[in-house]
């Protein structure tokens, strides 16, 4: 029976790709192992191989197309004996999908692994439009673009305005970037300023610190957090609190960023959520945008902020794309809540990727009658509790969406302040939703399980709104 | 430990050799008073004296030049003097006072001067070694010919973070000299019981860093071996490696009784090895000072050291705003 060629998922995160160019033509015997095309994902281009053995009977998907699906059929293999005609019936029928096999042309850096199965779950939903209240005037012209563009450009436009910018970091030179958001960096500040490092967490967070010491503002970009651990000391008792213990002399201007929390399907080691670790440290500020304008906006007020900045970042979000002010410097303040969507009924205080569950939350508590206000807080320290107050005097009910631990929480700092501070104003308690109190399976529905989910959210709102 | 060296005629200067030891002097009879007020309740927490390696970082001061940088860990308060702070604001430090470098807010391991360019007084074992690659790249990455001198002890040598450094810093040819206090004791484990490896200096050797030991209780050897060592970083070669073989008097800290050690084996280095008394001979012999010469030069140590303590008594406890201040540079709103 022919085999269908499905387009395949190149990295934990990849929902869809371009068909750059096929190897291979229709009429073309195939060997398993042989190249057949390459994929471009947003973070790389991938050579792709053929699995089994047969003659490319049909090319469905001609190169340069862009956004197909990951699961798409994008050609056809036939086995002895068959035809090109048995294979456009059987393109209409029930052809076996052939599993992806692909290998990276550059070597991928974890978390990016072997392509999942075809099997796995289709394209996570649209990012929904947060709406109301932007930073820039009204009637100012936007520009689609993604998170991962947004960040770029922040760094470059910070590079450009101060020569001691610079940025440090496994990937970020010659590779362009383990996750491709120092693209082109390099080609524009020479390896001076973009600089390549060993894999040594410890010791090149230590050597950013210093850096910061001796009057430069070093961008120090961690592969994700979770290698930051190996870090975390430099981050904590070198970065955060040399300031206070100098008796105000010594500051440390230096950006710590890169991927926090989980991906898709990298398991417990890889998946980790550290918002609330670092926003419990005095001395360090703390940022975990959501939007690609508040990348972009907030990580141009990091660079220039004279304290040392976490900004947490999301490998799910830094490929999708939302409207950003097309600005000559557009920079977002710190400790400044952004009301998603107003509302009357409850308010949902999220952050970072947890804003996704709250919007579309939002959006079904709303066909239900029930008006969700949304807030985005973007900055943890410091954390915009008056924005949140007074959304809460108004609704008088408060939940909180975050993908991280239960236990000791943003979501439980936040509803202790809003129990101290807003007692009188609460109809409900506040409750939280989290990912759960375990660690990050890998199973594709442990995992689904172990995160904070749109219904959960949806489910919690009814709750504390007595539905 | 090399054997005592005869006090031979030095080269050196008369001037440069009373310098070497006021210097000394002054670290020595500094930390004596601070582990005096320490034994009187004037000085609480952890307190680390320097007493008995001197000759390290006198030494080592005498070949840098304005715009070199230092740091080290929380054994710190010979560095701040020889590098010039002010003996009163360390002391008052020490007695965790208004008066003191981080107006009391940092305390023994942890003190700053941006003016001296002495970048801490670190507190946790080997951290302060990247972080002294980092300054150097500041300096590299501005094209000037500045050296930072990254002490650390033998018991941070053990550290992987070191090893992390001493790679980069040679990838990137950094400024930097490395300099171990190998004062034969990591708080109670010695040398011998906590590495295979026959000397320190030589696993730089692995990353391609030059380096040699060094007897460190001669400051006329660390100060010959310092001029070779900030010669090659000024050259642009990259790091160099002193590994200082010294001897700590005193406990690892106040509290601790040493006893992992003889009493003999300290008296032997004392009398025997004493970094001040090698100058004090050189100077005897070589006519350049009388014995009145030297009791004089003792006498005013003696009233810097007494005035520094004053100061540290009679400045005020920081104000009880001081808590909430210096956690940002620019002074965010709280978080609590």
């Amino acid at each position: 029976m022919a085999i269908k060629v499905l387009m395949p998922a190149l990295s934990p995160t990849m929902e869809e790709g371009t068909v750059a160019k096929w190897l291979v033509k229709e009429g073309d015997k195939v060997s398993s192992g042989d190249i057949l095309a390459e994929i471009e994902t947003d973070k790389a281009t991938m050579e792709f191989e053929a699995v089994d053995e047969g003659t490319l009977g049909r090319i469905l998907v001609a190169e340069g197309t862009e956004g197909v699906a990951v699961n798409t059929p994008i050609a056809i293999l036939l086995e002895e004996g068959e035809s090109a005609d048995d294979a456009q019936m059987d393109d209409a029928g029930d052809a076996e999908p052939q599993a992806a096999s692909a290998t990276p042309k550059a070597k991928e850096e974890q978390p990016t692994q072997a392509p999942d199965t075809p099997e796995r779950s289709p394209a996570a939903p649209r990012t929904p439009a947060p709406s109301a209240e932007p930073d820039y005037p009204e009637g100012t012209e936007t520009r689609s673009m993604t998170v991962r563009e947004a960040l770029r450009d922040a760094m470059a436009e910070e590079m450009r305005r101060d020569e001691t910018v610079f940025l440090m970091g496994e990937e970020v030179a010659e590779y362009q970037g383990a996750y491709k958001v120092s693209q082109g960096l390099l080609d524009e500040f020479k390896e001076k300023r973009v600089i390549d490092t060993p894999i040594t967490e410890h010791g090149f967070a230590g050597i950013g610190v210093g850096a910061a010491f001796g009057g430069l503002r070093p961008i120090v970009e961690f592969m994700t957090f979770n290698f930051a651990l190996q870090a975390i000391d430099h981050i904590i008792n070198s970065a955060a609190k040399t300031l206070y213990m100098s008796g105000g002399q010594m500051g440390c201007p230096i950006v710590f960023r890169g991927a926090n929390g989980a991906a898709a399907r990298v398991g417990a080691q890889h998946s980790h959520d550290f918002a609330a670790w670092y926003s419990s440290v005095p001395g360090l500020k703390v940022v975990m945008p959501y939007t690609a304008a508040d990348a972009k906006g907030l990580l141009k007020t990091a660079i220039r902020d004279p304290n040392p900045v976490v900004f947490l970042e999301n490998e799910i979000l830094y490929g999708r794309s939302f409207d950003v002010p097309v600005l000559d410097d557009y920079t977002v303040p710190f400790g400044k809540a952004r009301i998603a969507r107003p509302g009357n009924d409850v308010t949902i205080v999220s952050f970072g990727i947890g804003m996704q569950y709250a919007l579309e939350a939002a959006e079904k508590l709303a066909e239900e009658g029930i008006d969700a206000e949304v807030i985005d807080l973007r900055t943890l320290r410091p954390l915009d509790m008056d924005t949140v107050l007074n959304s809460v005097r108004k609704t008088n009910r408060c939940i909180t969406v975050e993908e991280g631990f239960p236990v000791c929480s943003i979501g439980s700092y936040l509803s202790s302040r809003i129990m101290t501070e807003a007692f009188d104003h609460l109809d409900a308690p506040v409750l939280n939703c989290t990912g759960k109190d375990v660690p990050m399976p890998y199973a594709a529905n442990l995992e689904k399980l172990a995160l904070v989910t749109t219904q959960e959210v949806v489910d919690v709102a009814k709750q504390v709104t007595y539905r | 430990m090399p054997p005592k060296k005869t006090a031979k005629t030095s080269n050196l200067s008369k001037d440069e050799l009373l310098h070497f030891y006021r210097e000394m002097l002054l670290i020595r009879r500094f930390e004596e008073k601070a582990g005096q007020l320490y034994g009187m309740g004037q000085i609480g927490g952890f307190c680390h004296l320097y007493i008995g390696q001197e000759a390290v970082v006198v030494g080592l001061e005498a070949v840098t030049k304005e715009g070199d940088k230092r740091l080290t860990s929380y054994r710190d308060h010979g560095h701040m003097l020889a590098c010039g702070m002010d003996a009163k604001g360390v002391m008052a430090e020490l007695t965790g006072r208004e008066g003191g470098y981080s107006r009391g807010k940092g305390g023994s391991m942890h003190m700053f001067s941006k003016e001296r360019h002495f970048y801490g007084g670190h507190g946790i074992v080997g951290a302060q070694v990247p972080i002294g690659a980092g300054l150097a790249l500041s300096d590299k990455y501005r094209g000037n010919d500045n050296v930072t001198f990254t002490y650390f002890g033998d018991g941070a040598a053990n550290q992987g973070q070191v090893y992390e450094t001493y790679n980069m810093a040679q990838l990137w040819s950094l400024p930097v000299v490395f300099v171990i206090e190998n004062n034969q004791y990591a708080m109670g484990t010695s040398v011998q019981r906590s590495t295979k490896s026959p000397s320190l200096w030589e696993r730089g050797a692995a990353y391609g860093i030059a380096g040699e030991a060094v007897d460190g209780m001669d400051v006329l050897a660390v100060k010959a071996a310092g001029e070779k060592a900030v010669a090659h970083c000024r050259a642009g070669k990259g790091p160099y490696i002193l590994e200082m073989m010294t001897y700590r008097y005193r406990g690892h800290s106040m509290s601790d009784p040493a006893k992992y050690r003889t009493r003999d084996e300290v008296q032997k280095m004392r009398d025997e090895r004493d970094a001040i008394d090698h100058v004090r001979e050189l100077l005897l012999q070589g006519k350049h000072a009388s014995e009145d010469d030297l009791k004089a030069i003792d006498k005013d140590i003696k009233a810097v050291v007494n005035e520094a303590a004053e100061f540290a008594k009679e400045s005020p406890e920081p104000d009880l705003s001081e808590l909430y201040t210096d956690i940002y540079a620019d002074q965010a709103p709280q978080n609590a």
